[in-house]
């Protein structure tokens, strides 16, 4: 592998982390805030690249669609919450899994029918003329996407540490029952989180789409993909989510370039695995800690 | 306890009986009602239909090749009904197998038990239709192949038969181009790691050598990767003279793109896998120049024989006026496949499955979008190379390769 | 009189046992018999999973896997190494629990969801590794020529001996499951489920019981994907995806997590529901599917045989007060 070959390594894994990411840190919301695992976060992904799609089709300007694409699946995931998640609050965690997993299917579906069957490209937000680094090659959308999926991150982290609102999010996560005692509507915050968590995902799914295009069936894989970062960084953990996401997407694409043989890239996702298998074997809490592992 | 139990058993009794009664039913497709419509018309067909199975895999991973088939299928059992097989309707019963092994065996099991089909079309993924072979070949049931793995008719056996070209023939086309009028040596293949590209690349691998081919380098991909750079680049690292891609969209599209990005220069020879409008809008410009080998349905210029040239344009101005869209090589598939069975049918006067066992394996020059069959009982492909063209993208478009 | 009272204790396993016995002798159409030969494998699996996540209450996501494991033994011994069928089935169980020990011993010492996240990457390896060593498994091919299964003279290949086959191994592992639940050693994993210290200072070795309840569970699931193999004569990977062990830990919610009843309605309901709806309309099917997903956990959180506590609050509704005090779920296996 010469220098180059790995610079362009990087930036493929780069790229596809981003997605993982941003699906990982949609994970990372619904979970904190509930316990729930959201088994439709790769659906929500899949739902903002396609009705980006959709709105730029019909004659919206590339921001306007982009913007109107997260706010719609926001929507989505607020009123999926308050139809699906919010009358089984006091039947348990499993139910309200189950019921994710029966939006998945659901939604999927949807997106089938609304959609096609094909996938759908969208334009990317500034041309495609690639930019050289050294001798690899890296898309002006790819700057997009890490450029975005950063602030997101830290708008995020803004929103925890410096407002009430952040800060009454986290204290539910903490301890539900006692943020309750403090005044905080542990409703409104549940609420929230589906809606920002549905909002970030879908982000990484209008920001993708001009790379790798967008199809209904998308958002399971990526779904699969999200968790797994998600759970490498240290499940809960939303610097962990990004970290956990970026360090999946590298894996998979140095695989292909360190394992010498031909056809090494059939391991990229086994090998990636297995370093999630090490890591939960050898530091349970994730790369990055997640909440706290005790051993009975 | 208890009385929930009561309750639970009469649930599922009632629930497995619904589906006795549902199966019996004629709810399985809404095309029935064309064959009644049409009985109704003066010179049109009477008496019991004629009915046919067909297993396409119009929801899953494989729906964008089993969704126009599923089109093309209820289209033409509307437009076969204007006339009729033997003086009687056709009805086709249309399963899905949601692109699962498992379904598929549900399904071909409710085709032949519960539907009394004659003959069965299917299914659109090798995969299943694997599956489903031994029970149409221990049923003695007609079955019409409509996927492309070499292993459904090699060796052939009593009663399965295929109407699109196989793996065999699709790389032998690509491969002989590339030889003959490309003049290369080193290839690369990039190929999905679905069945319909772990198994075209089986076919490369074992073949190249004939066509005095090197591979170089064999990457793969899965259906859903967003980003195929990875696999590029260690291709690129190998220094090909062209680059084979192998698999369904969405992903020979993203390739093309990720070829552009880093630069590579090498020639594209894809798949018929991307004989469809879907691979030209996704890949936009990195699609332009792209070759691969294909029926000459894309082409209909191409069709030099004036019989076949009718048939196919009769085909897409029907399938066009029905979807909105021009066919891509899968509906022509599922054309070619009712149109084999149709055809011995009527040839044969009968639809015992004996005679048209027969009828099949005697099927001489019968003409679809695909090619001229002629099946035996050692064949059961019926194509011949000269079936395939290839073809080029220009202008977002399909040409004829140049020779 | 103790046979009485035998079959007193026993009556809704006996009369499940002969209704679903009988039925070849009213029908010899391969397509329902095929349908309820899937229900039956769907049950053994899960059977085992709801054990592993009613007692122990653990999530596994790789329970398709274990089900590969036994499918993909079965077709490799049996084609390419001509070995015997019951052998093969017997030799992939125990491949099957090994596995499962090997990842149950490090993750079930920890408290939380540590099984389900293993279980993920572990279900994911093992499907990679069924469509990449094709020299082994051929691929997305997949393996074709599986053998029937045969006892002597019997040839299990014969729709409705297969049925009573396959019916008697689920029935069989009904009665484990049910008794299991019973035992000594059910009432010790429900207490390390509820109370995992109090379980342990009354001497339970509670992650060594809990492994052994994912081994048992994986060997459940391996014996399925056999008999699925030896009943279709062919498998592909397709069959062994994340997806499917989703679907199978919704099926074990569906049916009555812990209530070992409840694995056999939610086989029956997430199989014959998606076969009953798409006679309707193939596209819709998954949606409508997903919806009464959604629709049943909100009406019937605790699963299908929490039906009782549903009918007994409309019940209340209409007559008032009256009624008695009506409480959730049994947590017991019942009969």
């Amino acid at each position: 592998m010469t220098f180059d070959q790995f610079l362009q390594y990087v930036f493929s894994g780069v790229t596809t982390g981003s997605i993982y990411a941003l699906t990982a840190l949609g994970f990372t919301l619904i979970y904190n805030a509930t316990d729930v695992i959201n088994f439709a976060q790769g659906e929500f992904v899949m739902l903002g690249g396609l009705t980006a799609v959709s709105l730029h089709d019909a004659g919206a300007p590339l921001v306007l669609a982009a913007l109107g694409a997260v706010a719609i699946v926001a929507v989505v995931g607020v009123v999926f919450q308050l139809l699906a998640i919010r009358p089984l609050h006091s039947a348990g965690i499993l139910a309200q899994i189950i019921v994710t997993v029966g939006a998945s299917l659901a939604l999927r579906t949807a997106a089938m029918i609304i959609w096609g069957r094909e996938s759908l490209p969208l334009p990317p937000f500034t041309g495609d003329t690639p930019i050289k680094v050294s001798e690899a090659t890296i898309l002006p959308q790819t700057l997009w996407v890490l450029g975005l999926t950063l602030v997101i991150v830290v708008a995020l982290q803004v929103f925890y540490r410096r407002t009430l609102t952040g800060k009454a999010v986290r204290a539910c996560s903490v301890n539900a029952g006692a943020a309750r005692l403090m005044g905080i509507s542990y409703s409104k915050v549940v609420l929230l989180s589906f809606g920002m968590s549905a909002a970030i995902s879908a982000a990484g799914g209008v920001m993708i789409t001009p790379v790798s295009f967008m199809g209904y069936s998308y958002g399971a894989i990526l779904g699969l993909k999200g968790f797994a970062a998600a759970i490498l960084g240290g499940l809960g953990n939303p610097a962990g989510a990004v970290f956990g996401g970026l360090t999946l997407g590298i894996l998979e694409t140095l695989t292909i370039g360190a394992l010498p043989m031909s056809g090494a890239s059939g391991y990229k996702d086994a090998v990636a695995f297995l370093i999630l298998l090490i890591v939960l074997f050898v530091k349970p809490q994730g790369l990055f800690g997640g909440r706290s592992v005790e051993k009975v | 306890m208890r009385r929930s139990h009561v309750v639970l058993v009469v649930a599922l009794v009632v629930a497995f009986a619904m589906l006795l009664v549902a199966g019996c039913g004629e709810t399985t497709t809404t095309t029935t009602v064309a064959a009644e419509t049409t009985t109704t018309e003066v010179a049109g067909p009477s008496g019991d239909p004629i009915v046919i199975g067909a297993i396409v895999s119009a929801t899953g991973p494989a729906s964008p090749l089993g969704e126009p088939e599923r089109a093309a299928l209820v289209m033409l059992e509307a437009e076969i009904n204007k006339v009729g097989i033997l003086g009687r309707p056709v009805k086709i019963i249309i399963e899905d197998d949601q692109s699962n092994p498992t379904e598929a065996v549900t399904a071909v099991n409710k085709l032949i038990q519960q539907d009394k089909v004659v003959a069965i079309l299917g299914s659109s993924i090798s995969a299943s239709t694997l599956a489903i072979k031994p029970i149409t070949e221990a049923a003695g049931m007609p079955l019409m192949a409509l996927a492309a793995s070499n292993k459904i008719t090699d060796p052939p056996v009593d009663w399965t038969w295929r109407a699109p070209p196989r793996d065999f023939l699709a790389v032998g086309a690509a491969l002989g181009y590339i030889q003959n009028t490309m003049k290369l040596t080193k290839i690369a293949v990039l190929h999905d790691e679905n069945a319909y590209g772990a198994s075209g690349s089986a076919d490369i691998a074992a073949r190249a050598a004939d066509f005095g081919l090197e591979i170089v380098a064999t990457e793969s991909y899965k259906n859903e990767d967003t980003d195929i750079t990875a696999q590029l680049t260690k291709i690129k690292g190998a220094s090909p003279d062209v680059v084979v891609v192998w698999g369904t969209n969405p992903g020979p599209a993203i390739a093309a793109k990720n070829m552009k990005q880093l630069g590579m220069t090498q020639p594209y020879v894809g798949s018929h896998g991307i004989a469809n409008k879907s691979f030209i809008d996704l890949a936009g410009d990195a699609g332009e120049g792209v070759i691969f080998p294909a029926g000459r349905l894309l082409v209909p210029a191409s069709f030099t024989d004036p019989a076949q040239k009718a048939i196919v344009d009769q085909f897409v101005a029907a399938f066009t006026a029905a979807t909105g869209n021009p066919p891509p090589t899968f509906a022509g598939h599922a054309f070619g496949g009712l149109t084999l069975v149709l055809e011995a049918i009527n040839r044969a006067g009968s639809t015992e499955a004996a005679d048209i066992q027969k009828a099949l394996n005697e099927t001489k020059g019968v003409i679809t979008p695909d090619g001229v069959y002629n099946y035996s009982p050692t064949d059961h492909d019926g194509l011949t190379p000269d079936d395939l063209t290839v073809v080029m993208i220009e202008g977002g478009t399909w040409v004829l390769a140049p020779q | 009189m103790p046979i009485l009272a035998f079959l007193r204790r026993h009556v809704w396993y006996i009369a499940f046992s002969i209704v679903i016995l009988s039925a070849p002798l009213f029908t010899g159409n391969i397509y329902y018999l095929s349908i309820l030969a899937f229900m039956a494998t769907r049950l053994m699996i899960v059977l085992g999973l709801n054990l592993l996540m009613g007692q122990a209450g653990q999530i596994s996501l790789g329970h398709a896997a274990f089900a590969g494991i036994g499918a993909y033994g079965s077709a490799i011994m049996t084609t390419r190494w001509s070995m015997d069928p019951w052998l093969a089935m017997l030799l992939s169980a125990v491949l099957a629990a090994a596995v499962a020990g090997l990842i149950g011993v490090p993750t079930l010492k920890l408290k939380g969801h540590y099984l389900a996240m293993a279980t993920l990457g572990f279900g994911e390896i093992v499907y990679i590794l069924l469509v990449q060593l094709k020299w082994l498994t051929n691929g997305t091919d997949g393996i074709g020529g599986i053998p029937s299964l045969t006892i002597g003279s019997i040839d299990f290949g014969n729709a409705q001996m297969f049925h009573w086959l396959v019916w008697g191994v689920a029935l069989l592992m009904l009665r484990i499951s049910l008794n299991l639940v019973d035992s000594r050693v059910g009432r010790s994993l429900r207490g390390l489920h509820r109370a995992e210290i109090a379980a342990m200072s009354l001497g339970v070795n509670t992650s060594f019981r809990k492994v052994q309840v994912l081994m048992v569970s994986a060997v459940f699931a391996s014996i399925a994907g056999s008999f699925y193999v030896h009943y279709v004569h062919y498998v592909s990977p397709v069959s062994y995806t994340i997806i499917f062990s989703v679907i199978l830990v919704t099926t074990v919610v569906i049916g009555g997590l812990g209530n070992v009843w409840g694995a056999v309605w939610g086989s029956a309901l997430m199989i014959l529901l998606p076969e009953y709806l798409k006679r309707y309309n193939q596209d819709y099917t998954q949606l409508v599917f997903g919806v009464m997903l959604i629709l049943t956990m909100i009406f019937l959180p605790g699963g299908l045989v929490s039906f009782r506590t549903l009918v007994a609050k409309v019940r209340e509704r209409f007559r008032g007060s009256r009624a008695g005090p009506v409480t959730g779920p049994e947590p017991r296996g019942g009969s």
